[in-house]
């Protein structure tokens, strides 16, 4: 703990077990802007990136996420290959396949390593019934 | 204190009017539910965001169909983001709007996509010049609540 004062640690500890962390994947602006507002609001702290590229390099540097939100569709590298690659890097985290299609290349991204597949965008209610089960795992 | 209540009610009924006219879907109730103080804007920035990005596809659509050799596949995939970000803040028509016009797009059915277009951009223009009502409507009522709160 060093020298943080103790009394001000209880809602605010830096490496609270209990607080998740999540990045979103996406191309699109408006989807990010969305689901960032989502996790804001459920209390998730959370960063973004506009392709699978840039969803490998930030774990490169050594960031780990306990969630991922994967778009499928991205130019650069797509969200299959980019959950192929994180998968092989040996990264854990609970991955959610995200996309605007209900079926299409759906059976290709579970196979890649995504934990569950959801359309976008997601709801409240969504996300927090994915927060329930990483937090059950935590 | 009076011009206040008028202002509220005014407000639930236009809001309520959209839902029931089709204009918004459940989808738009999210967003704002992702509002707070720490986010005060957060609907009209995400709206605001929706309206440049609508914008520019609805140009570049125009601009597609009008060549000699039309590109369908192209059309289509902006037809399609079109489709997800409408979707995505709850502007239900003009996403509804979008579904045949791809339909026409695989088909390569240059009059149809030209329909569709007219379609969504007139879907476009209302649900555009809602919003901006809606928010217009908010922003009154927030300056009447300032109001009062300056009245001690």
């Amino acid at each position: 703990m060093g020298n943080q004062e103790k009394g001000k640690g209880l809602m605010e500890s830096q490496n609270s077990a209990d607080k998740l962390t999540a990045l979103v994947v996406d191309d699109d602006k408006l989807v990010r802007m969305i689901h960032q507002g989502l996790l804001k609001r459920a209390g998730v702290k959370n960063e973004a990136v506009k392709n699978g590229k840039e969803a490998v390099d930030i774990h490169y540097s050594g960031q780990r996420f306990d969630i991922i939100l994967m778009d499928k569709e991205m130019p650069i590298m797509t969200g299959i290959e980019a959950t192929k690659k994180l998968r092989s890097m040996g990264i854990l985290s609970k991955i959610i396949g995200v996309s605007s299609c209900t079926e299409a290349k759906k059976q290709e991204f579970l196979k890649a390593g995504i934990d569950d597949y959801q359309v976008k965008p997601l709801t409240i209610g969504v996300l927090n019934s994915i927060l329930e089960v990483v937090k059950a795992r935590k | 204190m009076d011009g206040k209540v008028q202002l509220q009610k005014q407000l639930f009924d236009y809001t309520a009017s959209l839902f029931q006219e089709g204009f918004l879907d459940n989808q738009f109730n999210q967003l704002e539910q992702l509002q707070d103080e720490s986010n005060p804007d957060f609907v009209v920035e995400v709206v605001t965001l929706f309206f440049d990005d609508a914008e520019r596809i609805l140009n570049e659509l125009t601009t597609s169909l009008g060549q000699e050799k039309i590109d369908f596949k192209r059309l289509d995939a902006h037809v399609h983001q079109l489709k997800g970000s409408s979707s995505s803040i709850g502007a239900q028509r003009v996403h509804e709007a979008c579904i045949p016009f791809r339909n026409f797009c695989t088909e390569q059915n240059v009059e149809g996509c030209l329909k569709s277009l007219q379609q969504v951009k007139h879907e476009y223009s209302l649900v555009k010049s809602k919003l901006e009502t809606l928010f217009k409507m908010e922003e009154e009522l927030l300056a009447s609540s300032l109001a009062d709160l300056k009245v001690v």
